[in-house]
């Protein structure tokens, strides 16, 4: 009773030997094996446990739909739960696990559940656990969780990398079975670019395990030839272990190659697996089709194996699964696979055939029973015979494997991944395609036809079509010739009747058929949900295996087809998707670009502590030698520049060129104040609203010439209002003359504020800078001694008398540089964001954090800048609505503590004196807080109900999650000078 | 049927033989009182509450489909309510509470889990954003709590710490925040209706409403006409082709949300965490599998699928936020269609029809929302008059001026 | 659709160079036009299954803004048109 390695045959290379682990144990096993088929070489049937129930269970498969062979590979960070023993390559060195057991695989708890199995049946955790109310989440469902899930992943920073790709092609050709060669072959021959896309890593596919000859050699033989034909095409690319997961819009294709899944020590320079995106202009699904499961009694022990497997595993690895196998089949297909086990001396003990009079030829000396009904199995951990029963009598036949064969299911999933409905086909009962339209094509068994022949006729025939179809002409080739053939026929069998065990539908959710009974019997028989609630087809093959049977059966027990039964949706991915895979290179510190100021060196020189700010990287202070923190630092630097001088980097501020003889007229209707009758020469605040009244963005907008104007955005929306522009030019606007460009990365500007600002600054510029000739908001261009020109704007976010200089990028280190070297003698220092933010507070400027969205200009005490004259700008029908003008609403106002040694947060609420906190009472919230320097005590913007009538009222400000109140007093938002004194110097 | 441990244990004695339909299968009536079109969870709620708190005896709900097929049985089963504005929080922790006492209620397990909801943050004005939210809570009376960076490498040592292309500073937590078995709540309510006397009715796809004298008198369906005195129209992804049938002007737009699940693991994730430096929000189903999602697609559809592109921006986030999800596999991706409003907030109003009352506009609000919406969506239509705390989600707030929105993005839905 | 689209400009690109900014079938007003009008330029969609326009802007390539029409349950584009030359048409 063992799985051995056959004496010969097999594409595997037994000259060379690959050692590996399985659950600690070493294992030997050859290149050109899988996990599973070396496995089963070394008789290890038993490799995992069921979900629920925690069973025993063996492999069932050779392939991607495997439910019971989940293993864990790997180790440390780089451990891959879940991984399908069936398709994961060997490889020396190579360690797996087996999962959902404790303590050991062959010792299992866990398996105790399946004593309980009466009281489990499905959707049983929706009818319990629900007294006492609090014992869900303490007791229940930690238990259900813990019982739960399969593998175990470690959840650390994966070492390996991945990357993605774009590739283009006329014909992507899925899978390099036979239909598949003979597809990509005719349009390679044709002239096609082709892609020939496979999971496995070997091509051939059904090929690899056929004993039918083909032009009077082996399949597998015939399998290289084209493979060899197709690498000498130069049209044709062929990208074997990678898996097509996905269709999307455009026939572009979502695919994944493992490049170093199979190998122990992936190189670095290589990705682990890459995405690609395959732009096809036609696609030819040739994915073959799947052997269908047999529901029977006890048809879930180790040992219990499709029939095709066996062959496979026979036939293309070299592996027997058993030494004595019987066969339980309802078609031709069962008998193949005992002739080709029987050619390799395998003994087969029996084949029981659910069809009354089967025409099949068994091989020699095998006794067939027909009629019958496999009702249990017999063993523990692997299987040791099985029970059959006909015509009222029961009998045990001893073997150590079970091939089962119900017939077969085309592989439509990706085809039906867009919406597309499979349609049922009583001829060949079972689900196929509809057509697709051009761009995907099904061929092949995926298409229903299943045998070899009509495989290879089909896969060249619509390929030939496809070239066609895309200008190309084909040459007729003779299709190569077929040797005798088994029959694919087969008698649809849902149920094997009379089963003394549970009979399994989906073998890893443990879902068998008296679940599925019961989800009829309580009003869930729509295929959605019957899945849902038994679980069904919810597992990781999402129902490769089981889908068709519990259509079939919830068919049966209705009395209905399984045409109005129907499928439940196919969805991407085919098979399971790596994160990693699709996330590619954008990851940690390269999860997004960064994006660095002109003066970022400067910046960095002068001791900057950098923060992110969008993708910008921005100086927040710069820390002198013994400063303890960043408010330190800020301290000095507001009190620096409202004493001395300093220098702040606003590079990062959106700037736009606008040019022609509408800008004017442009800017007049993008912004809500006016901009009509700006002087050249002159800098103006222009604020933008939404269509729907709302604030959008600031800035300062200059006019250099009177055809162009250069326009400043904040640092946040400056790609933001870039788009706005473009869209109201080109789309609600497009008979203006305007055009304009983004010239935000072409400068390098900078904040000269303080009241010694002019002296620093005339000592580098020819100009006069002087009040009188170059007064509060101006703008010009002015010529920097050595003769540079640069722009020179008289604004000021900081209150201060200050200056904004922009000189073009390449140069503007130079020039912050020289500004510095002045500004010594003045006491002028750099200063970062945070002090920035101070003195804007201190000065009842607003920034994003006040403009937020929801805020009108009234509301932020703009109220009177917005034109009544203009018949027309962005907003202004829409900002007149009522709850836009009521007077309840929240107003801009400045708060001081009335203790000044109290602090005040922003995010704070508002509320009454003595009122109770409730979102009824709330009267508003804090949007900008800090300490200020110059007065001494924190000060803070806020948002309050009607809160310009309320200056001297006191309001709690309420911080419940930080725990402290603080009483306020209302005032004015303008902290400092708030009349103008000091920036009209 | 009453469900119980005792109620399993006996029917497994008599093999699981004896279990009734969950509920009946009943043949439309000619006339209702009242006809909610939507069998999903705030359908089969609003029918539930109308028979329970309500006292109203003779209701349907149409279902075009089976009963949850819509965006219930496609979501990732987050419930909390940590909103911040006046119109939004206090409905949310209406159904907050409503969620807590639902099991009992309905006597199904929805499988509520109060795990936490957890919402990172990477710069500060992001933490004065979520300090104003959790302020905003506080004021309804719901805890609230901000956590630093320490505190969060206690709780999830998992997240990005150390290469953060942004850095996590800390996280807004809402403890009573978790989620729940979308599945079971769409079945629960509509077992509970059921044996209240509701007829659900599937496979009923409404095709028409007859009107009179400006006031809905019945609607056409794949059953034939059925006569109602009022209708409650709860469709949501597809408000705007009912809304259509009436003449109804919308604000709304349908999008295609996707959402995902990753093969089942042993628990690893055991809160629901959301990313500020993106919009990814991730938890752990009791089956073991990840469910996560991202943003809309961004385009109008009807289609109950997306594509590549959002994909593969929503795993970049989730690996940016946890590297260590870079090996964990992704088994299936689906796609909800969102009714998208111009605020990014849901309605539950009269409209300008008579006897015509309108559910939706959830955005990706909707599951959370669910024994609210229907507790509200009830009360509006029994009484005639809005429920308190769905008093400012009415569809003229967009003529007036009263937008609710969170996001502060404006009216164009693909910003919400 | 939402995978590629053909921009008049610059050819078949990813969607991912592209921004959606939604309805292309709104006209915004005259700036006498009554209430209802604005109102519902700026909140009410026919939000139709089936054919539509829509707004999008190539962001990362010509920065054109572009009208996609296209069907909104089957994905199908009928025609990318650029964005202003329909305006002058008055079809903006």
């Amino acid at each position: 009773m063992t799985a051995y390695r056959l004496a010969s045959g097999g594409v595997i290379d037994r000259s060379s030997t690959l050692s590996f682990k399985f659950d600690g144990r070493a294992m030997k096993g050859h290149p050109g094996d899988t996990l599973a088929s070396a496995l089963l070489a070394n008789d290890q049937l038993l490799v995992g446990r069921s979900f629920k129930y925690h069973r025993p269970r063996g492999i069932v498969t050779a392939g991607p739909s495997e439910p019971n062979a989940l293993v864990t590979i790997g180790e440390g960070a780089a451990t891959d739960p879940n991984t399908k023993a069936t398709v994961a390559e060997l490889y020396a060195g190579l360690d797996a696990r087996s999962q959902n057991r404790w303590p050991s695989l062959k010792h299992d708890i866990g398996a105790l559940n399946g004593l309980l199995s009466p009281f489990l049946s499905a959707g049983f955790y929706y009818k319990t656990f629900m007294w006492p109310a609090a014992f869900w989440e303490k007791v229940y469902e930690p238990l259900i969780r813990r019982a739960a899930g399969l593998g175990r992943t470690v959840l650390e920073h994966d070492p390996h990398s991945y990357e993605k790709c774009w590739a283009h092609c006329d014909l992507l050709v899925v899978g390099a079975g036979p239909t598949g060669l003979m597809a990509a072959l005719t349009a390679g021959r044709a002239g096609l670019r082709v892609i020939l896309a496979d999971e496995d890593f070997r091509l051939g596919g059904s090929l690899l395990a056929e004993t039918t000859r083909i032009d009077h050699r082996p399949a597998m033989d015939f399998a290289e030839a084209c493979l060899a034909e197709l690498r000498a095409l130069p049209h044709v690319t062929i990208m074997p272990r990678t898996t097509v997961f996905g269709w999307y819009d455009d026939n572009v294709f979502g695919a994944v190659e493992r490049v170093q899944k199979h190998v122990v020590a992936p190189q670095a320079k290589l990705p682990v697996e890459r995405l690609w995106r395959i732009v096809a202009k036609r696609a030819l699904l040739a994915t073959g089709a799947e052997e269908r499961p047999l529901v029977f009694g006890g048809n879930d022990r180790p040992g219990v194996m499709m029939a095709g497997a066996m062959r496979t595993y026979a036939n293309r690895f070299g592996v027997a699964a058993g030494r004595s196998v019987a066969i339980f089949t309802n078609g031709s297909a069962g008998y193949g696979t005992a002739s080709d086990l029987a050619a390799h001396e395998i003994e087969v003990a029996a084949i029981i055939d659910s069809r009354d009079a089967p025409l099949d030829a068994a091989p020699a000396g095998v006794r067939v029973i027909p009629s019958a009904s496999v009702i249990d199995t017999r063993g523990r951990q692997r299987v040791c015979g099985l029970v059959v029963e006909r015509a009222g009598f029961e009998e045990t036949i001893a073997c150590d494997a079970i091939g089962m064969s119900g017939g077969w299911n085309p592989v439509i999933h990706l085809a039906c991944q867009r919406g597309a409905k499979a349609v049922w086909s009583p001829e060949l009962s079972t689900f196929l395609a509809p057509d697709l339209g051009s761009g995907l094509v099904v061929a092949g068994s995926a298409a229903g036809r299943y045998s070899l022949g009509g495989c290879l006729e089909d896969g060249a025939e619509r390929a030939a079509r496809i070239a066609a179809d895309l200008g190309f002409s084909t040459a007729s080739n003779p299709l190569p010739a077929v040797g005798e053939e088994v029959d694919p026929s087969f008698t649809a069998l849902w149920y094997s009747p009379g089963a003394k065990a549970k009979a399994f539908v989906d073998f890893q959710n443990d879902v068998h058929v008296k679940d599925l009974g019961l989800a009829l019997r309580e009003g869930f028989g729509h295929v959605e949900h019957a899945k849902r609630y038994t679980t069904t087809g919810m597992a990781t093959d999402q129902g490769k295996l089981s889908a068709i049977n519990a259509t079939g059966l919830l068919a049966g027990m209705q009395g209905i087809s399984p045409a109005d039964v129907g499928t439940t949706t196919f969805r991407p991915f085919y098979t399971p998707v790596a994160f990693g895979a699709l996330a590619g290179t954008s990851r940690d510190e390269h999860a997004a670009p960064v994006r660095k100021s002109p003066l970022y060196g400067w910046a960095e020189k002068n001791g900057a502590a950098f923060v992110d700010s969008g993708l910008w990287y921005r100086p927040a202070f710069f820390a002198r030698h013994g400063e303890k923190t960043w408010r330190d630092s800020t301290d000095r630097e507001v009190v620096n520049v409202r004493q001395h001088v300093g220098l702040c980097d606003v590079s990062t501020l959106g700037k736009i060129e606008i040019f022609g003889p509408d800008a004017a007229e442009f800017l007049n209707r993008l912004y809500c104040n006016p901009f009509l009758k700006l002087p050249v020469g002159k800098a103006r605040y222009g604020l933008m609203l939404r269509e729907d009244g709302i604030a959008y963005d600031d800035g300062t907008t200059s006019r250099l010439s009177p055809q162009h104007f250069v326009m400043t955005t904040t640092t946040a929306l400056a790609g933001g209002v870039m788009s706005h522009l473009e869209y109201c030019a080109q789309v609600v606007w497009p008979e203006l003359k305007v055009r304009f460009c983004s010239s935000t990365d072409q400068w390098a500007q900078m904040a000269i504020a303080g009241p010694k600002s002019r002296l620093v600054l005339q000592a580098l510029v020819e100009d006069d800078v002087s009040d009188a000739a170059f007064p509060f908001l101006s703008a010009a261009v002015v010529t920097l001694k050595g003769g540079l020109n640069a722009r020179l704007f008289r604004i000021s976010f900081s209150g201060e008398l200050a200056y904004e200089l922009a000189v073009p990028a390449g140069l503007g280190e130079a020039v912050a540089d020289a500004i510095m070297e002045e500004g010594r003698g003045h006491g002028i220092c750099a200063y970062g964001l945070e002090a920035l933010n101070v003195l804007r507070i201190e000065k009842g400027h607003v920034t994003h954090a006040e403009f937020d969205g929801r805020v009108t200009p009234d509301d932020a005490g703009f109220g009177r800048m917005v034109s009544a004259q203009k018949t027309d700008f962005i907003g202004k029908r829409l900002s007149t609505r009522y709850g836009l003008t009521a007077a309840d609403r929240m107003q801009m106002v400045g708060l001081k503590p009335v203790e000044t040694d109290q602090h005040i947060r922003a995010g704070a609420h508002l509320l009454r004196e003595g009122a109770k906190a409730s979102t009824l009472n709330d009267q508003g919230y804090v949007s900008s807080a800090c300490y200020s320097p110059t007065l001494g005590h924190d000060i803070a913007l806020a948002f309050l109900k009607s809160g310009r009538e309320r200056y001297g009222e006191r309001v709690v400000v309420w911080d419940k999650l930080s725990g402290g109140d603080t009483v306020a007093e209302i005032c004015h938002p303008v902290f400092v000078d708030p009349g103008n004194t000091r920036l009209k110097v | 049927m009453r469900y119980s441990a005792f109620s399993i244990v006996k029917n497994a004695l008599s093999g699981n033989l004896d279990w009734k339909p969950a509920w009946r299968q009943p043949e439309p009536k000619p006339f209702y009182d009242v006809i909610i079109v939507g069998g999903g969870g705030h359908g089969l709620a609003t029918a539930y509450y109308l028979a329970k708190e309500f006292g109203l005896k003779n209701i349907a709900v149409l279902e075009k489909g089976y009963l949850g097929s819509g965006n219930v049985g496609r979501n990732t089963t987050i419930v909390r309510s940590n909103y911040m504005l006046p119109g939004n929080e206090p409905f949310y922790e209406f159904s907050m509470k409503l969620w807590e006492g639902l099991e009992q209620d309905l006597n199904y397990n929805a499988m509520l889990s109060q795990r936490g909801v957890i919402n990172l943050y990477h710069n500060n004005s992001q933490r004065d954003a979520y300090i104003r939210r959790g302020n905003a809570m506080w004021m309804e009376g719901v805890a609230a709590e901000l956590l630093d960076r320490a505190a969060l490498k206690k709780m999830l040592p998992f997240l990005n710490f150390d290469h953060a292309r942004f850095p996590i500073l800390g996280g807004l937590l809402q403890k009573r925040g978790g989620t729940a078995r979308h599945d079971a709540v769409a079945w629960g309510y509509a077992r509970a209706a059921d044996r209240l006397g509701v007829d659900l009715i599937q496979n009923c796809e409404v095709t028409g409403i007859r009107r009179e004298n400006g006031a809905v008198t019945g609607v056409e369906t794949s059953k034939g006409f059925i006569g109602c005195g009022k209708m409650g129209l709860a469709a949501a992804g597809n408000t705007s082709r009912v809304g259509q049938m009436a003449d109804l002007k919308l604000p709304i737009e349908s999008h295609v949300l996707q959402a995902f699940v990753t093969e089942g693991l042993k628990p690893v994730i055991d809160h629901v965490i959301t990313y500020g430096a993106g919009h990814f929000y991730i938890s752990q189903s009791d089956k073991g599998g990840l469910v996560f999602g991202g943003e809309i697609d961004g385009y109008n559809s009807y289609a109950q699928r997306g594509n590549l592109a959002t994909v593969e921006h929503v795993m970049e986030e989730g690996v940016s936020m946890i590297p260590g999800l870079s090996r964990v596999r992704v088994l299936r991706s689906w796609g909800g269609v969102m009714d998208m409003s111009m605020d990014g907030s849901p309605i539950i109003s009269h409209t300008p029809i008579g006897n015509l009352y309108l559910n939706g506009g959830w955005c990706y609000g909707g599951f959370k929302a669910t024994p609210a919406s229907g507790w509200c969506f009830a009360h509006l239509i029994a009484k005639d008059e809005t429920h308190p705390v769905a008093r400012f989600l009415r569809l003229d707030r967009f003529a007036r001026g009263y937008a609710i929105d969170e996001r502060g993005a404006g009216p164009q839905p693909n910003l919400h | 659709m939402a995978s590629l689209i053909h921009c008049p400009h610059c050819g078949v690109r990813p969607s991912q160079e592209f921004s959606i900014r939604g309805d292309a079938s709104v006209v915004r007003p005259a700036p006498e036009a009554s209430d209802e009008a604005w109102h519902e330029y700026v909140h009410i969609r026919s939000n139709p299954h089936g054919r539509h326009r829509e707004h999008w802007q190539h962001v990362a390539g010509c920065r054109r803004g572009l009208v996609v029409e296209r069907d909104t349950f089957t994905h199908d584009v009928f025609s990318v048109t650029d964005g202003a030359a329909v305006a002058r048409e008055g079809g903006r």
